[in-house]
């Protein structure tokens, strides 16, 4: 196991490598870059620049360097010195502009999570006890409507529902109050319902992906002779489905746990720019546009990391849940 | 006896029976199944003639009818006998309370609705030239007259009918998540194939791969990819790239299924026995291997749709996508980006009826599938 565990920390580092030099050649790729973007901007505003100007900014900004010279100095910076560079767009460090939103972010997106498998696997278990009941047609029906919708429309159609019942427009996670008085007691109700939103949102079209594995899965394992066995042993239906049962039915749960985070990020942007959340998702956006590409490049970079630790994460777990895996791996 | 021989013939056509066959008799037992297919061959029957069902062409708008709900049908007249359905035409009246400017209906004008009735050109089916309308509107003389408009489903902010732009968009909506869940599958298949037939540093390479591809959060990848698409180029190119970058994100999943089949079979004896009379891996991986599991991928091409249909939707909606006056569902959608229009003119959701259907149905049709090629039920 230990072993098993070592080979995998050591695949981590090259694939974190190839990750952030794949990022930052996609991010340069777009035609321009902050300079161009900054020049017609301002330009817009009736600004006049000369040649000389703009070729100023570029040495400045240290643009005119073919882009793995930038690229290389990049992660020089980030190693030695853990400087993530320079964000254009905000003129200050890309960390420190990170670190505004990054506990929300982790907070919001962690919650997220726990909620998909916290709802999912329950209902999912429950559906396969109780096949083809009403029960198992109504949650798979709210599922399937709750992936069959686009996320940003899902948080429009709930805001505007809120809009009608209360006459509250939920835009942010925190209200003009919350943010005047400093956290209170009594705001903790109005805050929660405020953090439904995003979490019904963005956690539904997971949600019933899920779902839908774990009462497949269960189907089948109910289906197979241990469980005859054990049942025709006189081993109780508790133990059958959750010792036996769930146990094997776990596994394409846990290595699709990874994939799920990586869908969070990508639907937690959307939903963000709609609902006007301060995470990271809508600053990526304007990053991207404007072509801030250290600030975007390290968000991005941030959010793989995060999706290759819980690749390694769920590996790990799944050598754990199934011994067939480990000693596959021996061979 | 008859019953014996009756009897001896179904066993006969089922024991005869291909594995397609047997697949699409199992599939006509599944009623929610059957009825995705009737539904989405609806849905593409309408966009094959979007613009015989359509009312109104992409470029025609009228600025009296910006932003106004669905057009009233009226079936009774001002007496109130049943009468032709007909509609009055809109007018601008100005509200001596708040001193704007609002349209209502104008009674004293009134417009049957006919059928067949001329319209502007266009092509049916792309050949045939042709100027007749499902539907339209004529005065009260029976002659056409275009300056009033019949909305069903309401009127966008350039004041285009919404239901001719969902019939037109579903013609993009309907057919890029094909085009792209094609070249995912034909990519996944190779490079899945590849990775889990020869094994090794090929393996490993191509797993390296896509494991750098699923690691990154697809909305970078598709900034980056769409903004790599050069500016002003034709609409249909700009379809055509935006197939090509859907496809390239959606391949590695089914890679990853492909390999693990691949590893699975590769060390069956009726490979080792293709090998050993001389036949080429590339035989191999398309006649022997690929069709052992064949309706296990179109079960996944199906289920791999819905998720290229809502793709493009956020794509759009973040304009990524098309752009107008090139339609699609997202294209539509994008109208409905804040609280505010969808407060004022909630008709803008209704593309996303259209949305949620296909999806359904598509999701649906994949489980009859799925249960249909298990050959174990």
């Amino acid at each position: 196991m230990l072993k098993y565990i070592g080979k995998r920390l050591l695949m981590f580092i090259p694939t974190i490598i190839i990750i952030s030099f794949v990022i930052f050649f996609i991010i340069q790729l777009p035609p321009g870059d902050y300079v161009t973007s900054y020049v017609a901007a301002m330009s817009a505003e009736g600004e006049v620049f000369t040649e000389e100007d703009i070729l100023r900014l570029r040495t400045q900004f240290g643009l005119d360097d073919p882009w793995f010279v930038q690229y290389f100095n990049w992660v020089k910076g980030i190693v030695t010195e853990g400087d993530f560079g320079y964000s254009f767009e905000y003129g200050r460090d890309v960390w420190s502009v990170i670190m505004d939103r990054l506990y929300l972010t982790l907070a919001v997106s962690f919650i997220i999570l726990v909620f998909q498998y916290g709802v999912s696997l329950p209902i999912g278990i429950y559906c396969a006890n109780h096949q083809y009941s009403a029960g198992d047609y109504a949650l798979s029906f709210f599922g399937f409507i709750g992936t069959a919708t686009p996320n940003f429309l899902l948080a429009i159609i709930i805001m505007y529902y809120i809009y009608i019942k209360t006459g509250n427009v939920y835009l942010g996670l925190f209200s003009t109050e919350m943010l005047q008085n400093g956290m209170r007691w009594e705001y903790v109700p109005e805050f929660l319902g405020r953090c439904m939103i995003p979490l019904i949102v963005i956690g539904t079209s997971g949600t019933c992906g899920i779902i839908r594995t774990v009462r497949a899965q269960m189907l089948d394992e109910q289906a197979r002779q241990y469980t005859l066995t054990a049942r025709a042993k006189g081993c109780s239906e508790f133990t059958i489905t959750y010792k036996y049962c769930l146990r094997a039915a776990l596994n394409p749960v846990v290595s699709g746990m990874a994939g799920s985070l990586r869908t969070i990020f990508s639907g937690s942007t959307v939903s963000a720019i709609v609902m006007n959340l301060a995470i990271q998702g809508p600053v990526l956006l304007t990053a991207l546009k404007s072509q801030d590409m250290y600030l975007a490049g390290t968000i991005v970079l941030i959010q793989a990391v995060l999706v290759v630790v819980g690749t390694l994460l769920s590996d790990i777990a799944l050598a754990w849940l199934d011994p067939r895996i480990r000693f596959s791996e021996r061979g | 006896m008859a019953w014996f021989k009756k009897k001896q013939a179904s066993d006969e056509s089922y024991y005869l029976a291909s594995q397609w066959t047997l697949m699409w008799r199992k599939l006509q037992k599944h009623k929610l199944a059957r009825f995705s297919l009737v539904v989405l061959a609806i849905l593409y029957i309408g966009a094959l003639f979007a613009d015989f069902i359509a009312p109104y062409g992409l470029e025609e708008f009228s600025s009296l009818y910006k932003n106004t709900a669905p057009t009233k049908v009226y079936w009774r007249d001002e007496d109130g006998k049943l009468s032709r359905p007909y509609v009055h035409k809109l007018k601008k009246v100005n509200d001596k309370k708040t001193w704007t400017v609002i349209v209502t209906e104008d009674p004293s004008e009134k417009y049957y609705v006919d059928f067949f009735v001329e319209g502007i050109e266009y092509k049916l089916l792309g050949f045939i030239p042709c100027n007749t309308h499902l539907y339209g509107l004529v005065n009260e003389q029976g002659e056409v007259d275009r300056s009033a408009r019949i909305n069903l489903f309401g009127a966008d902010s350039t004041g285009a009918c919404i239901f001719s732009r969902i019939l037109f968009g579903s013609r993009v909506s309907l057919t890029i998540p094909f085009v792209s869940a094609a070249i995912s599958f034909v990519l996944g298949i190779l490079l899945g194939g590849l990775s889990g037939y020869f094994g090794g540093w090929i393996d490993n390479v191509i797993q390296r791969i896509i494991e750098v591809l699923s690691a990154i959060p697809s909305i970078p990848l598709w900034m980056a990819l769409s903004a790599a698409i050069p500016a002003g180029i034709s609409v249909s190119k700009m379809y055509l790239y935006i197939t090509i970058i859907l496809s390239f994100i959606g391949w590695t999943g089914l890679a990853r299924v492909v390999r693990g089949k691949f590893i699975a079979l590769r060390k069956e004896d009726f490979v080792m026995a293709a090998k050993l009379a001389g036949v080429s891996d590339f035989k191999i991986i398309v006649k022997h291997l690929v069709p052992g599991f064949l309706s296990y991928l179109i079960v996944n091409l199906t289920l791999g749709i819905p998720g290229s249909i809502l793709g493009e939707t956020s794509m759009s909606y973040l304009g990524l996508g098309m752009k107008a006056p090139a339609t699609s569902w997202g294209v539509l959608l994008k109208e409905t980006e804040d609280l505010v229009s969808v407060a004022q003119c909630p008709w803008k959701m209704i593309p996303l009826i259209f949305v949620v259907i296909t999806v359904l149905a598509f999701n649906f049709l994949g489980d009859g599938l799925r249960d249909a090629a298990d050959p174990y039920k």
